[in-house]
């Protein structure tokens, strides 16, 4: 009794802690640990960042050794944007190179956290699974139904976290930091002194999405760029293109920063049908804009949050069910930027216009069409 | 018959007319927000100002002017956003990247549109299924073929061809300097839909079917016929506001979501009567200017979001009040 209790306090700190520091959206520390991983060195083969890791600490997984065939199942917070279906599509064709998997068993949450909790239930009720795949819809509110799924069978989580240390691993890129960082230190060293900066952003409150703004805007401050405004497109091309429009009649607009790439030839539009000359411009991995970049030649860097991230939970499900040690209880992957000297690897009109260059896809089976490539 | 109902709705008219202000406050609260627009941000009244304005206004008026046929015949349309969504996912999947599609595409995107209002028209009318419900399940509808089409993400751009309706400006005009196409389509399909409503004999039916089905039908008027002709109008100015979204911001999958709400707010804004009888295509438009408006001048002023979007729903209120206040002085019908 008093072991219980003693574990429930300890799990009620914990949570507290964890709940404080996912609403410090700004953390001096977790900014510098994220910029000085951005240029470190990762373990792994040179070439395939989808198997690499920062740091050198494993977990031991001997526990869960099982023979195959293995079904794999997959609870998944949506494909409801262009990003999550370029990592579904990934996942996919990563099934496909290894024969010992039987079935992939993939539970579509539709972006609900209610629904997301009773598909977990469901996938450890059915006794089919040998190994859980989550990729939680929000993270505290996922963090009981993950804990529960961790008592019965191995679990690993991607993407966003959850509150709890039990899965094997939790498979992840830098961070929001990061790609906060490398955009906001390209327009700093881009633009003069005192230049206006527009900030877009998609919505407030998402913690992902909260860090890549404050990591940029310390930089800002840090460089003395002057922001005129901060806005959220809600990801609507039409939003940021009046946004931007509206902006440019009342000032000028040295340089967009953007938290997400979707918009950002909206944003350039805006410009263009003004007649103005385009600005310096951080966007993200889309085609589209990848396209308009080389067309164009404006000055321009793209940070990814990259989509191969989501071939990573598949292989380390399989190395799981062998009994292999991986990177654990966190699995850092690298987050790449695109820069003016590595566009040309990532263009490719063949590919549609939301397409994640980022994908470590190239050599999966089915590619280009079932991305929708052509 | 009919003539006899449009003669007595017409002596109706006149008798109200005489006990009420002329101009629908709805164009004072527009001129308001212009005046403010300007006093915040100065080049306002340059030609990029307004015309910038107006081409962003455009889809949403257009909309509102079609939104208004099913309003005033008594119904909704909630369709009208998913069918936006669909018309810009479908062109961009048609097109395939092909500039020289567009003659083709266009059609097919309104015979899509066409078909969509018959089915709302024929649920709504035949099967007696409230047209919040039928429209909504229409909606959902759309959003998954969409979705199915696409696979969740745009799958092909869409060539300046097509675009061409929602973005370019014509240069060199006289006085203005320059003029959006998008809002020479939306003067043309102003001009015919106020036409219909107001000059002919079918605007006087839907006015009838709203303010009483029972006695409109008692006194001759094809309400079927006429209802079903009210979704295809509000459908066909979906297919042409969504052809002018998709050529001003580019292909995205969820384009239209919400603007069946903005459409019907810019009707009721415009003094439209929610439960039908009551409506006009120029003050549906001049709400869909107000509305539009509204959100530029946020803009402007650039206040932080949060008090943004609480001054936008106070404006919003005061707006559909004075619009309702209108309606109680003349005798509520």
């Amino acid at each position: 009794m008093k072991r219980l209790l003693t574990a429930a306090v300890s799990a009620a700190l914990f949570a507290g802690t964890a709940q404080a520091q996912q609403l410090n959206f700004d953390d001096p520390a977790e900014f510098a640990r994220q910029r000085e991983m951005l240029t470190a060195k990762a373990n792994g083969p040179e070439g395939e960042p989808w198997v690499q890791y920062y740091g050198d600490q494993m977990a031991d997984t001997a526990q869960y050794r099982k023979d195959g065939p293995h079904t794999i199942c997959f609870s998944n917070a949506g494909v409801n944007n262009a990003w999550r279906v370029t990592g579904w599509t990934n996942m996919q064709a990563e099934v496909k190179l290894h024969p010992e998997i039987k079935e992939l068993i993939h539970v579509d949450a539709e972006g609900s956290d209610d629904k997301q909790i009773s598909d977990i239930d469901d996938l450890i009720n059915g006794g089919k699974c040998s190994v859980l795949i989550v990729s939680p819809n929000t993270t505290a509110a996922l963090t009981p139904a993950v804990e529960k799924a961790c008592a019965r069978l191995p679990v690993i989580v991607f993407d966003r976290g959850v509150n709890t240390k039990c899965p094997v691993t939790f498979i992840h890129p830098v961070g929001g930091y990061g790609f906060g960082i490398q955009a906001g230190e390209f327009v700093a060293a881009n633009a003069a002194a005192g230049a206006n900066v527009l900030m877009l952003r998609i919505v407030p409150g998402v913690d992902v999405l909260e860090t890549r703004a404050s990591a940029a805007k310390r930089i800002f401050k840090e460089k003395g760029l002057n922001v005129i405004g901060e806005e959220f497109t809600e990801g609507d091309n039409a939003k940021t293109k009046s946004i931007v429009e509206d902006y440019l009649q009342r000032g000028s607009i040295d340089a967009i920063w953007m938290d997400a790439g979707a918009t950002a030839v909206a944003a350039l539009e805006a410009f263009e049908d003004s007649g103005l000359p385009l600005p310096i411009i951080t966007g993200e991995d889309q085609q589209d804009f990848l396209m308009k970049w080389k067309a164009e030649g404006f000055k321009a860097i793209a940070p990814t949050y990259p989509t191969y991230q989501w071939r990573t939970p598949i292989i380390a499900a399989v190395k799981v069910l062998n009994g292999e040690a991986v990177p654990g209880p966190e699995w850092v992957m690298p987050q790449p930027s695109i820069t003016a000297e590595t566009l040309d690897q990532y263009v490719n009109e063949k590919m549609p216009p939301l397409h994640h260059a980022m994908c470590g896809c190239e050599k999966l089976p089915d590619y280009p069409a079932a991305w929708g490539g052509k | 018959m009919i003539r006899e109902t449009a003669g007595s709705a017409k002596t109706h008219a006149a008798a109200r007319a005489g006990r009420l202000p002329k101009i629908n406050p709805v164009f004072f609260v527009l001129a308001a927000l212009l005046v403010a627009i300007t006093l915040s941000n100065p080049n306002f009244v340059e030609p990029t100002g307004y015309m910038n304005f107006l081409k962003r206004a455009a889809p949403l008026a257009i909309l509102a002017a079609g939104q208004i046929y099913v309003i005033v015949s008594g119904g909704f349309d909630l369709s009208a956003g998913s069918l936006i969504t669909l018309t810009v996912v479908g062109s961009s999947m048609l097109l395939d990247n092909n500039a020289d599609a567009t003659w083709w595409v266009i059609p097919v995107m309104y015979a899509v549109g066409l078909a969509v209002g018959v089915v709302n028209g024929v649920v709504v009318s035949f099967l007696r299924v409230p047209s919040l419900i039928a429209t909504l399940g229409m909606m959902i509808t759309l959003n998954g073929a969409a979705f199915m089409w696409s696979s969740g993400s745009p799958r092909g751009y869409l060539p300046e061809t097509f675009r061409f309706f929602g973005r370019v400006n014509l240069q060199g005009i006289p006085l203005v300097q320059f003029l959006p196409v998008a809002l020479l389509v939306l003067m043309v399909v102003g001009t015919v839909l106020f036409w219909l409503m107001h000059r002919t004999n079918l605007g006087r039916m839907l006015h009838a079917l709203g303010d009483n089905p029972r006695a409109a039908q008692m006194s001759g008027v094809p309400i079927e016929k006429v209802r079903i002709i009210a979704f295809v109008i509000s459908s066909l100015s979906a297919v042409t506001a969504g052809i002018l979204l998709g050529g001003f911001a580019g292909v995205s999958t969820d384009v239209g979501v919400g603007y069946e709400l903005q459409a019907i707010t810019a009707c009721v804004i415009g003094g439209a009567q929610l439960l039908g009888g009551r409506g006009s295509v120029p003050a549906s438009i001049a709400g869909a200017l107000t509305l539009t408006a509204i959100f530029t001048l946020l803009n402007f002023i650039g206040l932080p979001k949060p008090v943004r979007d609480v001054v936008q729903g106070l404006i919003l209120i005061v707006a559909v009040v004075l619009a309702t206040y209108r309606r109680n002085r003349a005798g509520g019908t």
